[in-house]
């Protein structure tokens, strides 16, 4: 059901008799009914008004009062410590039994309000940031990757400790289920870096080069990272979710308390299957990257598929293989971490599941991304 | 003059998946007055109550809540219903990203127009009443179980609500907290004239604020009436559930 933007809340909720005031003397004389509305109608307006007269003291008889409820018991007692504030001296007299048994049970006269918890200044923050950022991403990061690392050569034959047919299923779930959209975006990347790159060669005349440029781009980067960009974004986040949905719902407290390491039931399925099918869909991306490529020179520069294939075996190196290769298990190795150590992160129930998938997307892409560099240069 | 029904049930038959969970269910509960259901684990209290808020569509049969026919309102109706009800559900249902002392004020804000500060005394107020003044800046997840069920008491209640909807709020509860709260239910409805429909195990608490009893077994009533009447029935679930209580006792 949606709520209407309009509040008109005032029909709902209480009787037509209003709370009526009539002030003679020293005492403000209530009458009719005090309920929620009402006690916002005293707690604004007759305290502008009282407090603008600025009695010395005050009495708030009840005698006519037919009927209250906590607010307006609450109400009375903030006119009145709000008035106090002011110097006015305030008593609250009169009204039937019952209305001096609410009075008694909601009336906390003075609530004791709880403060805020203190906050820091931005240098304690600041302090605080990096200090937390330290000890407990950096540090709580390697702790996770040497567990994670440690059991998965510990486990490596030993099938026991991992749920049977775990891995095969987290590999059709990362590896298989990913190759389509592997396989359609490598291509259209490939395709459209070949097809921009023709123009500016074919004005040097230097048609035959686009299968240098397709086979490299592709090899050494496109593959590669738009492989793990994507892996990232399906597998990263559906890990950090299924993980923190399992400690939010107490799962992993479970599996613990049944000898079960969570670690090494739930984190290390999902790295072999990572480790094993990142490959091929690296071996997927560059094909089809390449195969892009090559329908561009074709389409723009005439270049056919036998001279491309000719030239595609001068140009490809061994080396290129070796690389995709180890890039492979680096960034399934970043993907699956970064989405556990999250995904182990999550606070504050429900709510902080979508928060930690995010962060591990963001993350883990971030990651990948930085790595490439740093094994573009050692490569090179 | 005969005490006015606050809630209605009548021939109320639903099923899960092709399962009957509530068979021709009846029973009534009366103004200003404590009916509690009680019924084995599985026996379909939570689902009794969940239609009468309304949360599952009614298949068959007929339910009145406050006087209205639940089946055909319309949407300010029904908003107006929802806001002279008080619901405590049976997890607590807090929302986790907003502090103790946010849930509980949500109602009144968005509600009524009581200028801020009143709305905070008003909450640290009913806070107070479950003795839970102090956790009005932590959030859900930072409070234990029996915590979290005050505190979702002290939201049911925020409203001065006519009409209290509470599912196991006892359970889990330690045993002066139940007493507490069961004076605090009994004060709301002394002082207030609030009708309390409740789901509850803890005989004790039965014992000390039940008027009428609706006893649900496998998703039929079956046994409706008073304590006393309860306590000497024939019918052999609900003798079983009081019989424990009488071993108890000795
Ligand atoms: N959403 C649902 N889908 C299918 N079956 C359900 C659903 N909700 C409840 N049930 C079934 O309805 C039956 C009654 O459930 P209900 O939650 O009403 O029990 P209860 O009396 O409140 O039990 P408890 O005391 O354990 O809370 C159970 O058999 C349960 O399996
Ligand atoms: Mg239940």
């Amino acid at each position: 059901m949606k709520l209407k933007k309009k509040k008109k809340p005032l029909q709902y909720i209480t009787n037509d008799d209003r709370l009526s005031y009539r002030y003679k003397g020293n005492t403000l004389y209530l009458s009719g009914n005090l309920k929620l509305v009402e006690s916002g109608l005293l707690a604004r307006n007759v305290l502008k008004k009282l407090s603008a007269l600025k009695p010395s003291a005050l009495f708030l008889n009840l005698d006519q009062l037919e009927d209250i409820d906590s607010s307006g018991v609450m109400a009375l007692y903030f006119v009145k410590g709000k008035l106090a504030e002011k110097g006015t001296h305030v008593e609250i007299e009169g009204g039937s039994e019952i209305i001096r048994e609410k009075l008694e049970l909601f009336g906390y006269e003075n609530v004791e309000k709880v403060s805020v918890p203190p906050r820091r200044n931005y240098l304690e923050q600041l302090g605080g940031h990096v200090h937390h950022f330290f000890s407990s991403y950096v540090y709580g990061f390697l702790v996770l990757a040497a567990n994670v690392f440690y059991w998965s050569f510990a486990d490596l034959f030993r099938r026991k400790t991992r749920r049977e047919g775990e891995v095969v299923n987290q590999a059709v779930l990362i590896g298989v289920n990913a190759v389509l959209i592997v396989l359609f975006m490598s291509f259209v990347i490939g395709l459209v870096l070949a097809m921009h790159s023709s123009g500016q060669l074919q004005v040097f005349g230097a048609n035959i080069f686009i299968v240098d440029l397709t086979v490299l781009a592709v090899m050494s980067q496109m593959g590669p990272l738009i492989t793990a960009i994507l892996v990232a974004g399906r597998s990263g986040s559906a890990i950090a979710a299924e993980i923190a949905t399992m400690k939010v719902t107490a799962e992993l407290d479970a599996l613990k308390t049944m000898g079960l390491d969570p670690i090494r039931f739930v984190v290390v399925p999902k790295l072999y299957a990572a480790l094993i099918t990142m490959p091929f869909l690296i071996i997927v991306a560059n094909v089809f990257g390449i195969f892009g490529g090559g329908l561009a020179g074709y389409i723009y520069l005439d270049i056919t598929p036998e001279v491309f294939i000719n030239r595609m075996g001068e140009v490809m190196q061994n080396k290129d293989l070796l690389t995709g290769f180890v890039k492979s298990q680096v960034y399934a190795s970043i993907i699956v971490l970064t989405g556990s150590f999250y995904g182990f992160r999550v606070e504050r129930g429900a709510e902080g599941v979508g928060k930690v998938t995010t962060i591990a997307v963001v993350v883990s892409i971030s990651l990948v991304i930085l790595a490439d560099s740093i094994l573009g240069l050692i490569f090179y | 003059m005969e005490p006015q029904k606050v809630v209605e049930v009548k021939g109320l038959t639903a099923s899960f998946d092709e399962k009957e969970i509530l068979k021709d269910v009846s029973f009534s509960a009366k103004k200003g007055e404590v009916t509690v259901i009680l019924g084995g684990s599985g026996s379909g209290k939570t689902t009794v109550l969940r239609h009468l808020l309304g949360l599952i569509p009614l298949t068959q049969g007929h339910i009145e809540v406050l006087g209205k026919d639940i089946s055909n309102l319309t949407e300010d109706e029904q908003l107006s219903l929802y806001l002279q009800l008080g619901v405590f559900y049976q997890n607590g249902a807090l929302l986790n990203s907003l502090t103790v002392g946010e849930n509980v004020g949500l109602p009144l804000n968005q509600h009524s127009k009581i200028p801020k500060p009143l709305v905070e005394e008003i909450v640290t107020m009913k806070l107070g009443l479950v003795n839970l003044e102090y956790a009005y800046h932590m959030f859900p997840s930072q409070l234990s179980g029996g915590m979290l069920k005050r505190a979702a008491l002290a939201r049911a209640i925020a409203m001065d609500p006519p009409l209290l909807f509470c599912d196991e709020p006892g359970a889990g509860l330690d045993p002066i907290s139940l007493e507490s709260l069961d004076n605090l239910i009994l004060n709301l409805k002394n002082l207030l004239g609030m009708s309390v429909l409740m789901v509850t195990h803890e005989v004790s608490s039965i014992m000390r604020v039940a008027d009428h009893i609706v006893y649900l077994d496998e998703g039929k009533v079956v046994f409706e009436g008073t304590v006393e009447n309860a306590m000497k029935s024939d019918e052999p679930s609900v003798k079983a559930f009081f019989s424990v209580f009488r071993n108890q006792q000795k």
